[in-house]
């Protein structure tokens, strides 16, 4: 595992990352030197138009593809270097990095704890200490008096807090979080962003929202907004949210 | 760790239990099939057994009496009993007839046995021995007569005075036994019309009937009445000899084919119900392969249902082994329910079948492995499109 001395500490940092899509005439590159940085503790935006590379960009922090160019760290590690890459991509997304989706994704045969135990089981962790950690986070996450129901028989807000909850179970340095709050009103929207800030400086997770959603655009304090597959960074509101 | 496919089994246990019960009874028939080929054979070998003879001596270049037809003059016997190291020698007749108990007719096997001498039924389940020379009949309890009942065989009337037990032919119809005489009448002896006709026919040829020969017509007529002939002679075997040898020598003086127990089981299974076998054979493979079939259907179709699930796992680091041995998990439990319902189906209807199916526990274990063998090759269409999913398909676009 590398730990560069310059990326202990890090969140996330992404230095010149580059994405180039099939080849000669059909290429598409969707990521051109972008770059970008989170530190532990810190919720960014990650905004810009339809196309523009965002999920992209998920995709390559989340190691489920793989970049042209460039470098990424996460956690700390370096896992992408001008192509090198960290060798254990399953074990890397298992234990270092969280995933929120837009739908929550929940595994349908698994109930509301096992849903969230299943993380640290998959990492080891014996069922008992596994579903001790879940029922913690699921009382963080204000869901725990679901804790044994269907997730069919979960609001959507509910589901959607379920899924942080395994997000964060195995305590990743980093949480990716694609569109989270779409499909939510304003009142969950800004509650899924306060619960994400919370744990964010609980758990020092460097996290990165992908939205378009104006709701809680203003309670970003940094803001990345990214164009053709270029970033810029600019502050944002960072609107107080208790 | 959990487990997945229990978990998912659990979760919609309806759809599978409904799948494990179509396949079940799928499995029972397969099983019951084998039961039916398995009955058979067991047959054979009772009846053989039950015969309670070491060889049997029949007409020279047939396999009869029982696979092929066999007719040999029914005082042979007599000269087998003169033969080194034979012990009993005793004329049977087998004749498959349907024979009436008031309105209704059974299909049997009319077995004529000289009483006391091989051939006769070892034991009985009820009533009693044949005892008087003429028109007492021993019946197969399959045959459904009772004793006491009057049965009619060609044109006389029997009474029924005991019962056995699986005594069958290969061809599955229960044994009724008479006396020896009796079905000589039944299988040799021509009826008065035919007599008359004979007799006409004869009388009007010239060469039998001959005014200077007094006498000559009606000694023709009488040896044409009285065909003294029998299927087999059962015969057993001295102490210390062996039935080999005396089955050679009877070949050899006699001018008959002679069959050891051994070889007589070899004709009866390995050639008589060889064509039901590979009948039977045929079935077992078509049904292997339909319920292959629908195991890697319902699997296949159940795992595309969970795509976006399995991505989902893929992408939070559930590795390709415990995804493949879910779906492995899932088809084998499918084959265990599949399994234990056509078992217990087959156990159930087994017994009303008009032929005995015979459920070996060797053959259920066998079913079993088989079962599991087709499942688990069932379930690699799915898990190949599993283990396909781009775990990136889960963060979506
Ligand atoms: N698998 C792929 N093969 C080829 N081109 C792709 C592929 N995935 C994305 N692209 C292209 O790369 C560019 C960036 O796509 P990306 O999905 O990152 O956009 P996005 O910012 O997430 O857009 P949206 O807001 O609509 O989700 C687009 O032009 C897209 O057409
Ligand atoms: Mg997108």
């Amino acid at each position: 595992m590398r730990v560069a001395e310059s990326s202990a500490g890090v969140g996330i940092r992404i230095e010149g990352l580059s994405k180039r899509y099939g080849e000669g005439d059909a290429a598409v590159d969707a990521l051109k030197d972008a770059n970008l940085q989170v530190a532990p503790g810190e919720v960014v935006g990650l905004i810009g138009p339809s196309g523009s590379g965002k999920t992209t960009l998920l995709k390559c922090l989340g190691a489920v593809i793989e970049p042209t160019r460039g470098r990424m760290i996460v956690g700390g590690v370096v896992i992408y270097d001008d192509g090198w890459r960290i060798s254990d991509l399953r074990a890397l997304r298992r234990d270092r990095i969280g995933f929120i989706f837009q739908a929550p994704y929940l595994i349908p045969f698994l109930d509301v704890t096992d849903n969230v135990a299943l993380m640290p089981m998959l990492a080891g962790r014996p069922n008992r200490e596994a579903r001790a950690r879940a029922l913690e986070l699921l009382q963080a996450l204000d869901v725990a008096h679901r804790a044994r129901a269907e997730t069919s028989e979960l609001s959507g807000g509910e589901q959607q807090r379920v899924s942080i909850a395994r997000a964060l179970a195995n305590r990743p340095p980093v949480i990716l979080a694609d569109e989270p709050t779409a499909p939510l009103d304003s009142e969950r929207a800004l509650a899924v962003m306060r619960i994400l800030n919370r744990m964010a400086s609980e758990y020092q997770t460097a996290i990165i929202v992908v939205t378009h959603d104006e709701k809680i655009i203003p309670t970003f304090k940094r803001i990345y907004h990214i164009r053709d597959g270029r970033t810029t960074e600019e502050a944002g509101e960072g609107r107080a949210l208790d | 760790m959990i487990s997945l496919a229990g978990r998912d089994i659990l979760h919609s246990w309806g759809r599978f239990v409904l799948t494990g019960l179509g396949l079940g009874l799928l499995i029972g028939v397969t099983l019951t099939m084998a039961g039916v080929y398995r009955g058979m054979v067991d047959d054979a070998r009772v009846m053989l057994g039950n015969s309670g003879a070491d060889l049997w001596a029949v007409q020279k270049d047939t396999q009869g009496p029982y696979a092929e037809s066999s007719s040999i003059r029914d005082d042979v016997y007599r000269d087998l009993l003169g033969l080194e190291g034979v012990a009993q020698a005793a004329n049977v007749t087998y004749l498959t007839m349907q024979v009436r108990r008031g309105d209704t007719e059974v299909r049997a096997m009319v077995v004529g046995f000289e009483p006391g001498h091989p051939g006769e039924p070892a034991f009985l389940t009820a009533g009693r021995r044949i005892t008087r020379g003429h028109y007492e009949a021993l019946a197969d309890a399959a045959t459904g007569f009772a004793v006491g009942e009057r049965i009619r065989i060609r044109r006389h009337d029997y009474s029924v005075v005991g019962l056995t037990r699986r005594m069958v032919s290969s061809g599955g119809d229960p044994m009724v036994f008479v006396s020896l005489k009796d079905a000589q009448e039944a299988q040799f002896l021509k009826d008065n019309d035919a007599i008359v006709n004979e007799r006409a026919r004869t009388a009007a040829n010239p060469a039998l009937n001959r005014p200077g020969v007094p006498g000559l017509l009606e000694a023709i007529t009488a040896s044409q009445v009285t065909n003294r002939n029998v299927n087999a002679v059962l015969v057993t075997v001295r102490d210390g000899h062996a039935p080999e040898e005396v089955a050679a020598g009877i070949r050899r003086w006699q001018h008959l084919q002679a069959y050891t127990r051994a070889q007589m089981e070899e004709i009866l299974i390995a050639k008589l119900i060889s064509t039901a076998a590979k009948q039977i054979g045929m079935f077992l493979v078509i049904l292997a392969i339909v319920s292959a079939a629908i195991v890697a259907f319902i699997i296949y179709t159940m795992t595309l249902g969970k795509i976006r699930e399995i991505a989902v796992l893929k992408l939070i680091g559930t590795r390709d082994r415990t995804i493949a041995s879910m779906i492995l998990q899932q088809a084998l439990g499918l084959g265990l329910i599949g399994f234990s319902v056509g078992k217990i189906a087959a156990t159930a209807w087994g017994p009303a079948f008009p032929k005995y199916v015979l459920l070996e526990p060797g053959d259920a274990v066998r079913g079993f492995v088989v079962v599991m063998v087709v499942c688990a090759v069932a379930s690699s269409l799915a898990i190949r499109a599993a283990l396909k999913v781009d775990p990136a398909t889960a963060i979506g676009g």
